[in-house]
């Protein structure tokens, strides 16, 4: 018979050893090695199994010997929400990695905008929720301590108060010690998961081996068992369906909403994989240690004394049976199932009390004050020290107010029931973006009132604070308010009655208060982040540190400078690092330059901020800052659409007006054209008309007048054929329907042919000044062409050189590769004004010669602009100088 | 990166995939649905049976055999469609241990 | 009559025709062809009737007419202004100038000597 002092003794030595334990897997950890066994999907599975507490160890058996098979039902949920890990838990997983949420209250809070009334709400209600579930844990150590103690006799009979608080003082030591060692900034724990790994190892093999045991060592085999399975007093079916339906429900809520059950799944999970791993593991260790639940039940039931406690089969059957070491294991088994989820449990609320209350208020307190970080992490962790010590407190409080002798599986219900009042609000806040703060409160509230009202309450029995006859009758008499028959319904079992009125009600206040009232821009922002989180975080991916940051960098960097830019920036980053991905390592120069990028697009202080939560330290999410990045962003390209109209209209706006500037020109052009010709016309048609009256009408001219007059009419004539051949000639050469003859020719030659042409018609004689040495240049052009230009220019200068000698020198020369041909008189020049204008239509050089209609120079500009070359008035000569451009291609040298 | 050539075989892969995720998104509720069934079954009433005929009360060896091996079945599948969701195209698939 | 008129007109053969014409008619005729002096002769010669062209070299006959007008002792001095523009728009602005008689040419010689004596009479 194993003595109570050597049980503590082994549970000492066991205690030192999964200290150790953790100890080695966090110094491993941070020398990085055994990396593979620590984030490997078998310790995500085992560590999911904090769910079985001792509930489960002793529990389940004391359960299914009072109520047959209906303790299956706390396991079926969770094996459902498991199997089902693609709809909700999928969801969570990645909200939490991608949101660095810490626990489900944090969740609640980030979700309804980083509210922190509800932060603290859901707080107190989990460390409420969760109180009986401690208390729990504490009932079954000191239980199957004393049953140690009885099995030794008498004399050693101890007091199960104080042995309570003695698992409670050790139970809060070992938390500390475990838990709140250091500070992680994720608030991940891999000594303490690693430690619960072990454990859940140990109880699945102690169960398993009660099992085998009482199986295959008692009842002598499988077919016996089920014999005796079916002649026990639970050998039939005797399931009450809305209880089958409600627990199974309550299970799978309880499993999604208990904290420790959110810090193993989410917060510790390091890769997104293994929960699916876990989606079959996880059910079959659960079906595991279900498995021999009612064989042990039955057995026990048979044989041990009627009147003992079935809740301790699991331990008294080994050891009526004689089998200590069986015992032994059994007890170390129970104490694993007990000690692992009071450490994640009280770690969990600890971490939520901490950051969400002490902190707070705390840094309220200090308000001003220059906060060090070293400062912070010691109130931090005072504070998780300080609210392990009070939860397992409140849990030892519990345990003495209830009595310490309900069922244990009683007490776990009502825990499941509190916690899962956080359903509603977690589903609709990952499911629904319409899910508002004053919802959640509302309806956490209202839920949380009932179910501390119908169940919490009235679970310490009648009598203890619900006064009987509130019980009964209700309060003041009023018979609808019975806790146990809310609205008259009756006939219901306490436990259906209490789920159903709490999460229908919780999840319909919820519901018509989200849909009244309007979330606030954060909450619209998490909640759309939140739904919408496959949009938001890309492909799972193994944790690395550095390339995920890489990896952030490029996601925000892509939403801000654009897809295409920022993938080229990152690439050619990774090219110069020498780097074969196109994901550079993120050394400050490049982060700093990115940061630079970012900042042309969205100013210095924004690209600080985003860039700092990305590689800094986080207290706003990144993806925060990224969905706000995506909408300025599509605020930007909205607005920039816009300028981009308002830019194009106005551009059209300024080309219709300069279009409708030009027509209105034209049109003034085309009426002082028309004038023009009207006045050319006209002029020369009056003298004709008026001398061809006098010669018809006058009687008695001299034949020396008439043959003047007539001559008269003659030169008119004349005047207006030639006008009538400038205007056609300008018309085509305008037109471009001009036909180029091109030939080639010395320039020597076009220049005599055009001096002899305007010297044969023309009155006027001016000497002109060659240098013929210049002149051998072969021409490639319309020698006629070229040649009328030449003539007109000869022409205009010996009508209008007004020097009492006039002479032109007519001057070859190359400037650059074109040749250039210099038309000098000896004149006054023309004035300036009259320089601008003197190439446009009928614009008259000559004051005193009104013969000219004013269309030479502007056909000879055009002519060289046909023949590819200009022809331009030059300055600072002292005469009228006219300058005939022609390019290369047109002159060849001569040889 | 997909492949030049080989369009038609990746295609069909996904489609693989997407319907092994279809039926890993259906196992939960087939899950459910079984487990129900015991809603169905006569409860042992402590009353005599009024009239012959009336369904004698499931023995609790069958019960127990019935979930267990719905417990197991579900298990299997979702272990099966595991490993069938492993074989992912390697772009989606994990790139190994982090 | 000797009555003594001035043309102001560039056009030489058109200053020939006209002074063959009204000098037949009894008119002393003078002629003068720059448009930018052509103020200062009418101011000097103090002519009885003004001919005047539009299209001058250096001052066009429309600023011609308005000096005159402005000038007390030009202002009722009969003007008779020819054109060879034709335009409806000129016609305005020589009536807004103040002109006596307006004409577009080419013109017949009995027009313009009608008008001439239109003009004197009154």
């Amino acid at each position: 018979m194993a003595s109570l002092n050597t049980l503590i003794a082994v549970c000492l030595i066991y205690v030192a050893f999964l200290f150790g334990v953790a100890f080695a897997a966090e110094r491993a950890g941070i020398r990085g090695r055994a990396g593979w066994l620590l984030r490997s999907p078998l310790v995500y599975t085992l560590s999911l199994s904090i769910y079985c507490t001792a509930w489960t160890f002793y529990g389940a058996v004391g359960y299914a010997a009072r109520s047959g098979l209906e303790y299956v039902t706390i396991y079926l949920g969770p094996s459902l929400v498991m199997i089902g890990w693609w709809w909700v838990l999928r969801r969570l997983v990645r909200i939490g990695r991608s949101h660095k949420v810490t626990s489900i209250a944090d969740l609640i809070s980030s979700r309804y905008g980083k509210s922190n009334t509800l932060a603290i709400v859901v707080t107190l209600m989990a460390v409420i929720g969760v109180t009986p579930y401690i208390a729990l844990q504490l009932q079954s150590v000191t239980l199957s301590l004393s049953i140690f103690a009885s099995a030794e006799g008498a004399a050693t009979r101890i007091d199960s108060a104080s042995s309570a608080l003695w698992v409670a003082a050790g139970l809060a030591l070992f938390t500390v010690l475990f838990g709140t060692r250091n500070l992680n900034a994720n608030e991940r724990h891999h000594g303490v998961v690693i430690a619960v790994a072990v454990e859940a190892v140990v109880k699945l093999v102690a169960l398993l081996a009660v099992g085998i045991f009482v199986v295959w060592g008692v009842a002598g085999g499988l077919p016996q068992t089920l014999a005796r399975i079916d002649a026990s007093p639970i050998g039939t079916w005797q399931m009450q369906g809305s209880r089958w339906a409600a627990l199974t429900v309550l299970s799978a809520a309880a499993f999604l909403c208990l904290p420790r059950m959110f810090q193993v799944m989410v917060v510790e999970n390091d890769d997104e994989r293994h929960l699916q791993i876990a989606s079959w593991a996880f059910p079959l260790y659960l079906m595991l240690m279900s498995l021999f639940v009612v064989p042990i039940a039955v057995v026990g039931l048979d044989l041990l004394p009627p009147g003992s406690n079935p809740d301790l089969f699991v331990l008294s059957l080994p050891l009526s049976q004689g089998r200590d070491g069986l015992a032994t294991l059994s007890f170390l088994g129970g104490f694993s199932s007990a000690t692992s989820m009071v450490i994640v449990a009280t770690l969990a609320l600890s971490t939520m009390v901490s950051n969400h209350v002490v902190m707070p208020i705390w840094l309220t307190l200090r308000t001003g004050g220059a906060t060090q970080s070293g400062d912070v992490r010691d109130v931090v962790i005072f504070a998780r020290r300080v609210s392990i010590l009070v939860i397992i407190a409140l849990g030892y409080v519990y345990y003495r107010a209830s009595g310490g002798s309900g069922a244990l599986a009683a007490i776990g219900l009502i825990s499941f029931a509190g916690v899962a009042q956080f359903l509603p609000v977690t589903l609709g806040g990952i499911f629904w973006r319409g899910a508002t703060r004053m919802g959640a409160l509302v309806g956490l509230g209202t839920g949380f009132g009932l179910w501390v009202y119908t169940m919490l309450l009235p679970g310490f029995g009648a009598g203890a604070i619900l006064p009987a006859g509130v019980i009964d009758a209700g309060p003041w008499g009023i018979s609808w308010l019975r806790p146990q028959a809310l609205f008259g319904v009756e006939g219901l079992d306490p436990t259906v009655h209490a789920v159903l009125w709490s999460l229908a009600l919780n999840s319909l206040s919820f519901v018509v208060v989200s849909l009244v009232t309007f979330p606030r821009p954060l909450e619209r922002l998490q909640g759309a982040q939140f739904v919408n989180i496959f949009d938001h975080s890309g492909q799972a991916r193994g944790w690395n540190a550095s390339v995920a940051e890489s990896e952030d960098l490029m996601i925000m960097a892509q939403r801000i400078l654009g897809a295409a830019e920022a993938q080229s920036l990152f690439q050619s980053e990774a090219r110069r690092q020498g780097l074969s991905g196109h994901l550079p390592e993120p050394t400050p120069k490049f982060v700093q330059g990115l940061e630079r990028e970012l900042a042309g697009s969205v100013g210095a202080a924004t690209a600080h901020a985003m860039i700092g939560q990305i590689v800094g330290g986080t207290s706003v999410s990144v993806q925060d800052l990224m969905a706000v990045a995506d909408e300025s962003a599509q605020m930007l390209e909205y607005s920039s659409q816009l300028e981009a109209k308002s830019r194009e209209l106005s551009q059209t706006a300024a080309q219709l007006r300069e279009a409708n500037e030009k027509l209105t020109e034209l049109s003034l052009q085309k009426d002082a054209f028309l004038s023009q010709i009207s006045h050319e016309l006209r002029t020369p048609m009056t003298s004709i008309r008026a001398f061809s009256e006098i010669l018809r009408d006058t009687e008695g001219l001299h034949p020396e007048e008439k043959t003047k007059y007539a001559s008269i009419i003659h030169v008119e004539t004349i005047r207006l054929t030639r006008l009538l051949d400038d205007l056609l000639d300008l018309s085509v050469l305008e037109n471009g329907q001009v036909t180029l003859n091109r030939q080639s020719g010395a320039l020597s030659d076009v220049l005599d042919h055009a001096i002899t042409t305007a010297q044969a018609s023309t009155d006027g004689r001016i000497a002109i000044r060659r240098s013929r040495g210049n002149e051998a240049v072969m021409l490639q052009t319309d020698l006629d062409r070229l040649s009328q230009v030449f003539i007109n220019l000869i022409t205009n200068a010996q009508k209008y050189c007004a020097a009492d000698a006039p002479a032109l020198t007519i001057d070859v020369a190359r400037d650059g590769g074109a040749v250039v041909v210099d038309f000098i008189d000896n004149g006054s020049g023309i004035p300036a004004q009259a320089r601008q204008v003197m190439f446009e239509k009928f614009s008259r050089l000559g004051l005193q010669d009104n013969k000219g209609a004013g269309l030479g120079l502007a056909i000879c500009r055009e002519i060289m602009h046909r023949l590819g070359g200009d022809v331009v008035y030059r300055t600072g000569t002292g005469g009228t100088a006219f300058r005939v451009i022609l390019p290369q291609a047109q002159s060849l040298a001569a040889q | 990166m997909p492949q030049p050539g080989t369009p038609l075989f990746l295609e069909r892969r996904s489609y693989r995939v997407r319907r092994v995720m279809d039926a890993v998104r259906l196992l939960p509720v087939l899950g459910l649905a079984l487990w129900m069934v015991p809603l169905l079954w006569p409860v042992a009433d402590p009353l005599p049976p009024v009239q012959d005929g009336a369904a004698t009360p499931v023995s609790m060896s069958a019960a127990l055999t019935y979930i267990f091996g719905v417990w197991a079945g579900l298990i299997v599948l979702c272990l099966l469609l595991w490993s069938r969701a492993r074989r992912i195209p390697p772009d989606t698939a994990p790139s190994g241990q982090g | 009559m000797g009555k003594h008129v001035l043309l102001v007109e560039d056009e030489l053969n058109i200053v020939e025709a006209m002074r063959f014409l009204l000098s037949r008619d009894g008119w002393r005729v003078e002629a003068h062809s720059d448009g930018a002096s052509a103020v200062e002769v009418i101011r000097g010669t103090r002519p009885d009737l003004v001919v005047l062209d539009v299209m001058l070299p250096g001052k066009s006959g429309f600023d011609i007419l308005g000096e005159l007008r402005e000038d007390a002792t030009t202002a009722d001095l009969p003007v008779l202004m020819l054109t060879a523009r034709g335009q409806a728009r000129d016609r305005d602005m020589a009536e807004k100038a103040g002109v006596s008689r307006f004409m577009t040419k080419p013109f017949s010689n009995t027009e313009v000597l009608n008008a001439v004596r239109d003009l004197m009479r009154g």
